[in-house]
């Protein structure tokens, strides 16, 4: 099981990837966006998205969860 | 360094800033020195900042997205109505280049600190600010004369203008929206970036293909537009040092333009203003080929620039003092036959962002204290205790930098960075003293990739 987690204050711009949803190595699973810039967080490794913790609008904290890939 | 306006130099009664951080603060400053009343907008998540506290007045316009508060044109003529201002400017970004915006700030009576509407319109539209800068025979780079609409048509006008080749989107701006395509097997995936940012960004999904000129410097040149429609050029700004596609540090006069060519690029800037019937403080930018010294237009932003201090550094000339005097409709405070420039000045930009990746780096400023001492200007739109958030650039403070000649510059740069010190979050500094140390900077012989390769 990975987390995935926030590496800054964002606002979730768009969601890629759904819970129940195959995913691999490196796969895009939401797009961050910060101070203008678009920042995709990717899956580190291939599983299944069990939870997806955020939705498209949220703002996230550092260290916030994003999902969870088994 | 700027030159001051004496009592009574009141051309305009008061003016609302619309815009934020660092730029909303220096044309606060400019303003009440002169004697104008300014008037600051802000959202909620820059309540605490500087600029808000300098206006004479701040009017809440929103929540911290710029949907809601610095691109909410009727919030903000709310605000400008409710304080009885008399003029709007726009600095840089937001509504700066939005002919529309301009337009209703002349509509509801108020004097707009900015060009002719319609020139923004005709420079807006890359494509259109192209075939019009031809046609006034101001050298452009072989390209596309009109929207290029599908990965298709891509390719086969690539193919006519000969690869590299840049895919930007027309109504682009600020860096975004741009992707460079070596070969063919590039470009569809070059097309579709530059599609979709052009569709998010700025709601317009036409496409331009244009020679992609490598290695490059990228030189502007900075003109005004006086009233009764004469031009000046006031030298150029060297904006090479960039990171995807934007602007980390800026100098003036460029390392790469030699009196001859700048006389030429000053000559081309005019013209181009003058096609549009040019009014007040713009910018001219130029892709100087490297090797073979041939410039190209570039584009065209209809505003005050970011990097506009290394300009007022060598000239003594407060631009946006220029630009609140033109849009009253009075001459510039300078005679245009006596500018003399001197010494060298260099702009670093202080980004919160980490120094390797240069990825966002939001957070709270613990501590803030910057460098001091001779040649040394900061304009800064933070300060201890503030809060950087994730809504806006990332654009925390500009460190000017004035020498005699550019290597003294460069010395008072190096000793400026080691002495600026903001905790709390990470900062690109570490990345300017890098580049201040760099061979290549040094030398001034570097081009627009001298970042990927201090970075590499």
């Amino acid at each position: 099981m990975t987390e995935v987690r926030a590496e800054m204050v964002a606002n979730v711009w768009k969601v890629v990837t759904a819970e129940g949803e195959e995913v691999s190595d490196g796969a895009t699973l939401v797009i961050l966006e910060s101070m203008k810039m678009e920042i995709p967080v990717l899956a580190e490794e291939p599983g299944t998205v069990t939870k997806l913790a955020v939705a498209e609008g949220d703002l996230v904290q550092e260290g916030d969860l994003i999902a969870i890939i088994e | 360094m700027l030159d001051t306006a004496g009592p009574g130099s009141a051309v305009l009664e008061s003016v609302l800033v619309a815009n934020r951080g660092e730029i909303a603060r220096r044309v606060i400053a400019t303003a009440r020195r002169m004697g104008i009343r300014a008037i600051a907008v802000y959202s909620e998540a820059d309540a605490g900042l500087p600029f808000v506290r300098e206006a004479d007045e701040a009017v809440l316009i929103g929540p911290p997205p710029p949907a809601r508060s610095y691109l909410d044109a009727g919030a903000i003529l709310r605000a400008a109505r409710d304080t009885g201002a008399r003029a709007v400017h726009p600095g840089y970004g937001f509504l700066s280049e939005n002919a529309g915006f301009a337009r209703l700030v002349s509509d509801a009576g108020l004097t707009w600190v900015g060009p002719p509407p319609s020139a923004i319109d005709q420079m807006g539209d890359k494509i259109s600010a192209r075939n019009l800068m031809a046609a006034a025979g101001v050298p452009v780079a072989p390209g596309t004369t009109e929207p290029v609409r599908d990965a298709g048509e891509a390719a086969a006008a690539a193919a006519i203008i000969g690869y590299p080749v840049m895919v930007k989107a027309a109504a682009g701006g600020g860096g975004i929206g741009m992707s460079a395509a070596a070969g063919p097997g590039q470009l569809a995936a070059a097309f579709e970036t530059a599609r979709s940012r052009a569709e998010r960004f700025f709601g317009s999904p036409a496409i331009l293909l244009e020679r992609y000129v490598t290695p490059a410097r990228h030189v502007e040149v900075q003109i005004l537009g006086r009233p009764g429609g004469r031009l000046l050029a006031l030298g150029e700004r060297d904006c090479s040092v960039q990171r995807r596609h934007q602007k980390v540090a800026e100098e003036t006069p460029s390392p790469g333009v030699s009196p001859g060519l700048r006389a030429r690029m000053m000559d081309a800037a005019v013209r181009a203003g003058e096609a549009v019937g040019y009014q007040g403080a713009g910018t001219v930018e130029f892709l100087v080929d490297a090797r073979t010294g041939d410039f190209t237009f570039l584009e065209m932003n209809t505003r005050l620039q970011v990097e506009h201090p290394v300009t007022e550094m060598v000239t003594g000339i407060d631009l946006v003092e220029q630009q609140l005097r033109i849009a009253a409709g009075e001459d510039v405070s300078f005679d245009p036959d006596e500018v003399l420039v001197q010494g060298h000045a260099i702009e670093l930009r202080v980004y919160a962002e980490d120094p390797n990746r240069f990825l966002p780096s939001p957070g709270t400023i613990t501590a803030w204290t910057e460098p001091a001492g001779e040649g040394i200007r900061v304009d800064a739109g933070y300060e201890a205790g503030n809060q950087v958030t994730p809504f806006y650039d990332p654009l925390l403070a500009k460190l000017c930098v004035w020498g005699p000649d550019r290597d003294e510059a460069l010395r008072r740069a190096r000793d400026a960075v080691a002495s600026f010190r903001i905790t709390g979050l990470k900062t690109n500094l570490p990345f300017h003293a890098d580049l201040l140390d760099s061979e290549e900077y040094s030398d001034g012989g570097y081009d627009t990739l001298v970042v990927s390769r201090l970075r590499s």
